[in-house]
């Protein structure tokens, strides 16, 4: 009554919150991230049980572990996106912090598990790749960077954003993990490109990536082994690729049938990298198209709705995050089908790995939070009048 | 508005300045300004990266394009079985092949399975016995459930199956049955030419594959050889002609069971190459299976014996022409020289004496077509003990041949303990020397090709090699005239074979019993000829091993009935497969001229 007789406010108690989430979210994003853990645990069930035997696990050890890390990596997803950017971007810069850090020490305290690289912590009942933390961490921290340098009087965003690009590159470059250092590189290009980079600076930077590599082939045994692998025209069948392909080429259009492809057993890394070849092989061209579809879904529905966004690091957090996401994807089955280079990468939420899976459910949880639909003018600008 | 179209001053001095002069303060001004600039840059920022936002949208479904327009092409196109691009990555075999001179396969290798049992894995380990013993009856049905509920883990139970077994094998179904792949050595003629190929046997043996060796023959010389990696495809060629050989075992096996014989032997040699067309020795094996060594009887009468290589016998009256042309190349005698066919020549109390009596002298060229011992001994006394041994040493009738038959190093001739002049004597006409029918051969060659060592080979040469001169063109000449003779018209007259002029020496030694007589009843009988007589091309050396004709009124055991008619058929069948044209015999021809 009091508040009826003198008018007080009545406190607007807002949506209630999941109901506020279930709207505002990128539903084609989170159920495509949904159908493809689906399909990558389908693809398990044909791909690791091999490696498990030669490992003397159960048969579906990988599987089970799968399930387990998915299921963790799509409730952290689901939390992460309920978030508010501005949380979103407190957690992601301490992430940031803390995986950076991790990487720093790897040299120390890391393993290489026998695979010439040093990328892992040893963590008893899993590893732990800080690099894959480290990436969505990375991006926004590049965003916010890039934003404020935007503000008149900002701090010179771009310049710091540039050096830590770089620093993290070579740190990543060290382990040596070049495919995640050109990760790095790339996401801060794209985030500096939709930030509104100059076009001369552009091209510029783009020859000294080809510099870059060039001078990374002549130094890196291991960098140019890889290219000499995929430059080299005849392609020795019994390497990864080469089985690879031909599982591609045995699948044809329909596949050869339920567990009855053959290339995992030959390819070490069946579950893993090459992951799209016992797909292609047991399934066929058609969960292939349908794989790349759900990836393509997923970026350009993202990419549609951080259009309309109004609020620069959210717009550049969101394309960085979804831009490395759909690269990713890009890099795997290129490498598959022998238009890219032998690149350790991962198929996001299809592929074998608890860091991969983690990480990349934090990722896109950053991103459904960044892409969910908010009010884009602010309240004051409509009552001001202000044409916009 | 017209600030959105116009780009808003840094300062707006144009509303600072009025304010300053009003003493208001500019700060609010500033802010403002400051506020529309922002909103002016976020506004051509969020323009720029809605572009630049669609921009990047394009490439990844461009990018996302190419991938599944590759991965449909990859569909599209044939899968090619995984193999290693390699140079020349056909199928090589593990041993090498053995060829005759023509090319045709004597040995090759053939892919088989061998048959493992890994006692752990069988699922029912008496039924499995029980049907292993059903498939293979030669296996012990209670030694194998014996085997398969003990204590052994692994056992084989077969080298070799052939695709029936393993078939049979396969459908018994025990997961413990195993099959090993195997290159196995298979010979495709069977029993011909077994000796010269000898064998071959699994060495190291593994699961996964097996070493193959030769056990003799040619397969043990050329044994590191023909496992020779950097040769691999390359086949072994050797100097036998598969043909003449096919014909060579047939008639002699024919003849050897005319004869009544218990084995035979031929050689037959181009003589002026040395290489052996055919080598015989029958009793023969079949050296897909070889047999084991006898463990009982004498080791001469198991067919691995090889009578052309390892026997040595006294090849008798055969010997006779090395000693004539040996006098004639001395230039102590010529073809008509007489000799004192007087008997019997008393030494000590051992006399030499003849078959017939020849009366008092002969032609030396009579004394060959005649046989006469009396006469070559007397000849070889003109000649000397030691110009004998160095004459028969030249010709290579005293050592060991180098042949590539590792048998070849047992034929080591036979020597007397101790050369007297009496030995000189014997050995003149063939006794108190043993040697191979492979020397005689040897021999038989020199004279042929005109005087010239020569060294039996099996590997096929393309150019002839002339060894060193053991006697002059002329003597030789003579000599060939002189064993022509011996067919025409003297004691191998059965060894006549129209248009091939065949030469030749007929030779029958008394067998040695083993307490150092000789037996009355028990023969070698040699034939040694050369063919075509006008322009000698081949060798041929045929014994038989204790023949006897039985078709006459008594039995006949000398060579001129036994050995000589074998080889004379011998002749008249591998002549035309050796390309030889037979000719008209002149004789005839100037019978017709001398009509007209």
């Amino acid at each position: 009554m009091t508040e009826m007789v003198y008018g007080s406010i009545s406190v607007e108690r807002g949506e209630p919150i999941l109901p506020k989430w279930w709207r505002t979210i990128d539903k084609v994003t989170m159920f495509s991230i949904i159908l493809l853990f689906c399909i990558g645990l389908l693809l398990g069930f044909a791909a690791s049980p091999p490696l498990a035997e030669k490992n003397g696990l159960a048969p579906f050890h990988y599987v089970e572990r799968q399930v387990l890390f998915g299921g963790m990596a799509i409730f952290t997803m689901i939390i992460m996106s309920m978030m508010s950017p501005k949380l979103v971007r407190r957690l992601a810069v301490i992430g940031f912090v803390i995986s950076f850090i991790g990487l720093v020490l790897l040299p120390y305290f890391g393993t290489d598990f026998g695979k010439g690289a040093v990328r892992w912590y040893r963590l008893g009942f899993a590893s732990l790749q800080p690099s894959e933390f480290l990436k969505p961490g990375f991006i926004v921290v590049t965003a916010w960077l890039m934003a404020a340098a935007q503000e008149i009087n900002g701090p010179p965003g771009r310049m710091w954003s540039f050096f830590l690009a770089v620093t993290v590159a070579i740190f990543l470059a060290l382990q040596p993990d070049f495919g995640q250092a050109c990760l790095i590189i790339f996401g801060w290009g794209v985030v500096y490109f939709v930030a509104g980079a100059p076009l001369p600076l552009l091209v510029g930077m783009a020859t000294m990536v080809v510099g870059g590599g060039t001078i990374a082939y002549q130094w890196s045994e291991h960098f140019a082994r890889r290219i000499d692998g995929f430059l080299s025209p005849e392609i020795d069948p019994r390497t990864q690729l080469g089985y690879a392909t031909n599982a591609i080429q045995e699948g044809g259009f329909f596949g050869v049938g339920v567990g009855e492809g053959q290339v995992k057993w030959s390819l070490p890394d069946a579950h893993t990298d090459f992951i799209i070849a016992v797909a292609a092989e047991e399934y066929g061209f058609v969960l292939v198209s349908a794989i790349i579809a759900i990836y393509a879904a997923i970026v350009l529905s993202s990419f549609i709705r951080l259009m309309r966004e109004r609020d620069p690091f959210i717009r550049l957090a969101g394309t960085g995050l979804v831009s490395m996401f759909g690269v990713q994807a890009v890099i795997n089955m290129g490498v598959a089908v022998r238009l890219l280079p032998a690149k350790g990468m991962t198929l996001p939420f299809v592929s074998y790995g608890g860091s991969s899976l983690i990480a990349g459910g934090i990722a896109i949880g950053m991103l459904l939070a960044f892409t969910r639909v908010r009010p884009q003018r602010d309240i004051s600008d409509i009552l001001s009048g202000r044409k916009i | 508005m017209s600030d959105t179209s116009l780009r808003t001053p840094l300062r707006p001095l144009s509303r600072i300045l009025p304010a300053r002069a009003r003493g208001e303060n500019t700060d609010q001004i500033e802010k403002d300004n400051i506020r529309k600039r922002h909103e002016q840059d976020r506004e051509m920022g969020r323009a720029t990266a809605q572009s630049r936002i669609i921009l990047v949208g394009l490439i990844f479904v461009c990018l996302y394009l190419i991938i599944a327009v590759r991965v449909a092409a990859l569909s599209a196109s044939e899968a090619s079985e995984p193999r290693t691009y390699t140079a020349g990555s056909s199928i090589v075999e593990q041993r090498r092949d053995i060829v005759d001179r023509k090319g045709r396969i004597l040995a090759t290798n053939m892919n088989t399975y061998s048959l493992y049992v890994e006692v752990p894995h069988l699922v029912d380990p008496v039924g499995t016995a029980k049907a292993l013993a059903d498939v293979f009856p030669d296996l012990d049905q209670e030694r194998l459930i014996k085997d398969f509920t003990g204590k052994r883990k692994f056992l084989w139970i077969k080298k070799k199956l052939s695709p029936e077994q393993k078939q049979a094998a396969h459908d018994i179904g025990d997961p413990g049955l195993r099959f090993g792949p195997r290159e196995m050595r298979l010979y495709p003629n069977g029993k011909l030419a077994a000796h010269v190929m000898g064998g071959a046997s699994f060495g190291k043996e593994g699961v996964a594959a097996a070493e193959v060796i030769g056990v003799a023959g040619v397969e043990k010389t050329f044994d590191q050889a023909l496992r020779d990696p950097s040769l691999s495809g390359k086949p072994l060629q050797l100097s036998l002609d598969l043909s003449v050989q096919a014909a060579m075992e047939q008639v002699l096996y024919g003849g050897m069971k005319l004869m009544n014989a218990k084995g035979a032997a031929g050689v037959l040699m181009d003589v002026h190459t040395g290489e052996v067309i055919s080598i015989v020795s029958l009793p023969d094996f079949d050296p897909n299976q070889r047999p084991h060594p006898p463990v009982e009887g004498h080791p001469d009468d198991s067919p691995l014996f090889n009578r052309s290589v390892q026997g040595v016998y006294e090849l008798g009256s055969t010997f006779k022409i090395f000693a004539v042309a040996q006098a004639m190349d001395l230039g102590l005698i010529d073809p008509e020289t007489m000799i004192d066919t007087k008997g019997p020549i008393k030494w000590g109390r051992f006399r030499i004496n003849d078959f017939h009596n020849y009366g008092n002298q002969l032609t030396a060229s009579k004394v060959i077509e005649k046989s006469s011992n009396i006469g070559t001994a007397r000849i070889a006394q003109m000649i000397g003990t030691d110009r004998q041994q160095e004459f028969l040493r030249k010709l290579g009738l005293l050592d060991p041949i180098e042949f590539e038959m590792i048998e070849a190093s047992g034929g080591k001739p036979l020597l007397p303990p101790k050369w007297s002049d009496l030995s000189t004597m014997t050995i003149s006409y063939g006794h108190g020397l043993s040697t191979t029918p492979l020397h005689l051969a040897a021999g038989y060659a020199a004279i042929a090709n005109g005087g010239h060592k020569v060294t039996p080979t099996l590997i096929k040469t393309s150019t002839p090699t002339l060894g060193p001169r053991v006697m002059s063109e002329n003597t030789a000449r003579q000599s060939v005239d002189m064993l022509r003779r011996v067919v025409t018209e003297g004691t191998a007259s059965l060894g006549n074979v129209e248009g091939y002029a065949v030469a030749g020496k007929t030779g029958t030694a008394d067998k040695p019993d083993p307490r150092g007589k000789y037996y009355k009843d028990k023969v070698i009988a040699t034939f040694a000829t050369i063919f075509p007589a006008d322009e000698p091309k081949y060798a041929l050396v045929v014994t038989l091993d204790e023949p006897t004709d039985t078709t006459g009124p008594e039995p006949r055991r000398t060579a001129g009935w036994t050995a000589v008619p074998v080889a004379a058929e011998v002749i008249s069948r591998v002549a035309p497969l050796l390309g030889l044209r037979p000719r008209i015999e002149s004789q005839e021809s100037a019978a017709i001229s001398q009509s007209e």
